[in-house]
């Protein structure tokens, strides 16, 4: 039995989504540019699709740009949004240093680019206080980015609050929504923000679709220059198949979500408080009250993580750490490491995300065999198993 | 028994791994990811292409997916820049010439590798080594062996491996000869069966080890003289760390008869060269002295001693001296004794022992 508990890397594929995505290569075999029927067809499937997801997070349907997933609606987000402030000759934004690489790579490519940036403090649970977004704010300030919920500790940002005091100060807010969307509910107008990113894998859609939404009236300059697309906002033809699929998801998500969170929170929490009494040494990474309600992140004191993550996939348990590199091993944790946490502590913290799909006996399971594990990896120095 | 198997992504650790399914066993490969790969490399980070390490890691994951054995690629950046890149800059640094492949087996591999397997439950750590390893008579004491394979030979670089660590090292391929492991590979289909072997330094894969030094050492280097064995000075150095003992290119002097690098002076950044005549050594000592046995023998042994990787063996003898050196002396001298390359002491084909040159 395999049991898959990496979500926040990509969620399986609803069944209800891979019958629509299935269906529409089959059967919407047109280009959503195109005059005929065939063409008409694809724009009408598209259409929905931005119905569907404009309901799930309570926006206007036109504001919505479809993009090939999160990191290309951060990207668009944020060089949209330099390129067409570019004339202000305000230079300066804002992230954390919690944001997914996404993120804080497309904010290195600004510095190149003769941008500057300030990197917010965070608190110890991975929260960003209010009044150090007011303290870092400059004159020259053209942007603030801060994610909505963190991909590997799960932490809930008090985006609303913080994307009001950049509105007072004339700054544009992104929000890097792709682990929050379609797991709690998400509101662009409380929020308050000026664009949103999000992604369709995470929530039961396909990889490599996503969104980025736009306040009306707020314009960026389109990176993929192209044909008309997307009211010449993202050029090249639309993965229509998979915006369909992306548009169940949401639909899905929507009827959903209200039901399945606070069950996922309840699992969650059985969960991660089971590890905590059976396992010594550990501890949760992250706010435990702010926070999506399938993600846990547990440090175990005396290991390396990615032995502990090696040594559970050989026992069919998916989990993860924070970030890998290039070649598919592992880094010690950026996020933790933002937020002040020792380095042994980066490297030795795993990330449970649950789903939709995960069980009670699932848990039990992984609960049950971790102490073992544990234990065995932190007797390190010791001989091997058996002599040849 | 579980097996923890290292994959290079080479065609050796490949057929090795692949032995070991045959066998029976319950194989895990692991691929070592050991420095960044885009250091040095033009275009700064923004800039991308092809990356022969990377793909050598994915060489090692294609090998594995064939076997059908699970394979992870594991972060050892951090212990592989502690023990094998900063010894090598600071070997240079001193005016020695390293072996940094010597570390990576028995401080990298058979230490922090075997840790890892030992988290994972196997029983024992396999590499893709020509050598072999053998239990004593007394069924106790294990043996190190030169590889089947004269050509392939590796075991100079396993000297230092501790009784403890030949208990659980397995060398599936050092009974082969590279052809057989070649047709080995071939027979099963591994896409590596052709891939040419590795001779340079991994992390150097330019081959510009001077530049590599200068890169990271924490001061400029010096410069300084170029003298003859009677101390006239020749010319100038732009740093030791640019030399080896029996170089001859590169020295950048014109002299009626071909000069050789001496030795190299540290202390007073100074380069001695010398004819060929003046290169030979019979004696030197040599520290940090692993015997394989566990035992330094009590009188002076002959054996066969190798000065580096390429040099044939020769009848030397050595004496030990307590706690960890050794007195080695020549029948005859050798060229180029080099100070930070390895001296192994063979009886025929069991590997006694080695350590490092003054």
């Amino acid at each position: 039995m395999r049991i898959y508990l990496d979500h926040n890397a990509t969620a399986p594929v609803l069944p209800e989504v891979a019958a629509a995505v299935s269906r529409a290569m089959q059967e919407t075999i047109g280009n959503a540019s195109s005059v005929h029927t065939f063409g008409q067809q694809a724009k009408t499937a598209l259409d929905r699709t931005r119905t569907a997801l404009a309901a799930l997070i309570d926006a206007d349907p036109a504001e919505i740009v479809f993009t090939a997933g999160g990191t290309e609606a951060d990207n668009l987000a944020l060089r949209g949004a330099a390129d067409a402030l570019a004339a202000t000759g305000r230079t300066h934004l804002i992230a954390t240093g919690i944001e997914h690489e996404a993120i804080l790579n497309t904010v290195k490519a600004l510095e190149r680019r003769g941008w500057t940036s300030t990197s917010l403090p965070l608190d110890a649970s991975g929260v960003v206080r209010p009044e150090a977004l007011a303290e870092a704010l400059r004159p020259d300030t053209a942007l603030v980015t801060v994610m909505h919920a963190n991909n590997e500790i799960g932490t809930i940002q008090p985006v609303a609050d913080l994307a009001a005091i950049a509105r007072r100060h004339g700054a544009l807010f992104h929000t890097d929504a792709v682990q929050s969307v379609g797991k709690i509910p998400v509101s662009v107008r409380a929020l308050g923000v000026d664009t949103l990113a999000l992604s369709a894998h995470k929530f039961g859609g396909p990889q490599g679709t996503g969104a980025l939404w736009i306040r009306r009236g707020l314009r960026l300059v389109a990176q993929l220059t192209g044909g008309r697309q997307e009211r010449g906002r993202r050029g090249g033809t639309e993965n229509v198949p998979g915006l369909i699929g992306l548009g169940v998801a949401a639909a899905v998500a929507a009827d959903t979500l209200a039901a399945t969170a606070p069950r996922l929170a309840a699992l969650r929490d059985w969960f991660e408080q089971t590890v905590l009494d059976t396992v010594p040494g550990t501890a949760v990474n992250g706010d435990r009250a702010a926070r999506v309600p399938n993600t846990t992140n547990i440090g175990f004191e005396g290991l390396e993580a990615e032995s502990l993550l090696i040594a559970l996939d050989l026992e069919g348990i998916a989990v993860s750490t924070g970030s890998a590199c290039s070649s598919g091993s592992l880094e010690p944790s950026h996020v933790l490491r933002a937020m002040g946490l020792p380095s042994a502590r980066a490297r030795n913290s795993l990330r449970f995300s649950l789903g939709p799909t995960t069980t009670r006996e699932e848990l039990e399971l992984v609960a049950g065999v971790l102490p073992r594990l544990v234990a065995r990896l932190r007797t390190l120095g010791r001989p091997l198993a058996t002599a040849r | 028994m579980r097996v923890v198997v290292a994959m290079s992504g080479g065609v050796d650790s490949s057929v090795a791994a692949s032995l070991l399914v045959e066998a029976g066993h319950d194989v895990i490969g692991l691929s070592m990811q050991l420095y960044d790969q885009r250091e040095g490399q033009p275009g700064g980070p923004e800039s991308f292409g092809s990356c022969c390490s990377l793909d050598d890691l994915q060489d090692a994951r294609r090998v594995a997916t064939t076997l059908g054995i699970p394979h992870y690629i594991v972060n050892f950046e951090e212990a592989f820049d502690r023990v094998v890149v900063r010894n090598f800059v600071g070997e240079y640094a001193a005016g020695r010439t390293p072996i940094p492949c010597v570390h990576c087996n028995a401080d990298l591999k058979f230490a922090h590798l075997v840790e890892r397997a030992a988290g994972l439950d196997a029983a024992a750590v396999a590499t893709g080594h020509y050598a072999r390893v053998a239990l004593a008579e007394d069924r106790r004491t294990y043996r190190l062996l030169r590889g089947a394979d004269p050509d392939k030979d590796q075991s100079y670089f396993l000297f230092p491996l501790t009784q403890d660590q030949l208990a659980h090292a397995l060398f599936p391929v050092g009974m082969l000869t590279k052809p057989a492991v070649r047709a080995h590979a071939e027979r099963l289909g591994l896409s590596v069966a052709h891939k040419p072997d590795s001779h340079e330094i991994c992390f150097v894969p330019d081959g510009r080890t001077g530049d590599f030094v200068e890169r990271h050492l924490e001061q400029p280097p010096a410069d300084g003289e170029i003298v003859d064995s009677a101390g006239r000075v020749l010319g100038r150095h732009a740093g030791l760390h640019r030399y080896t003992v029996g170089q001859r290119k590169g020295l950048g002097l014109s002299a009626p008869a071909p000069l050789y690098v001496l030795k190299l002076e540290p202390a007073d950044s100074r380069l001695v060269v010398g004819s060929r005549d003046e290169l030979g050594r019979a004696t030197f000592s040599a520290s940090s002295v692993n015997w394989i046995a566990g035992r330094r023998p009590p009188e002076p042994r002959r054996v066969t001693a190798r000065i580096r990787h390429r040099h044939a063996d020769a009848p030397a003898t050595v004496i030990a001296e307590p706690p960890s050196g050794a007195t080695v002396t020549f029948d005859t001298p050798q060229l180029a004794v080099t100070p930070g390359q390895a001296v192994v002491f063979y009886d025929g084909d069991e590997v006694l022992g080695g350590g490092w040159i003054d």
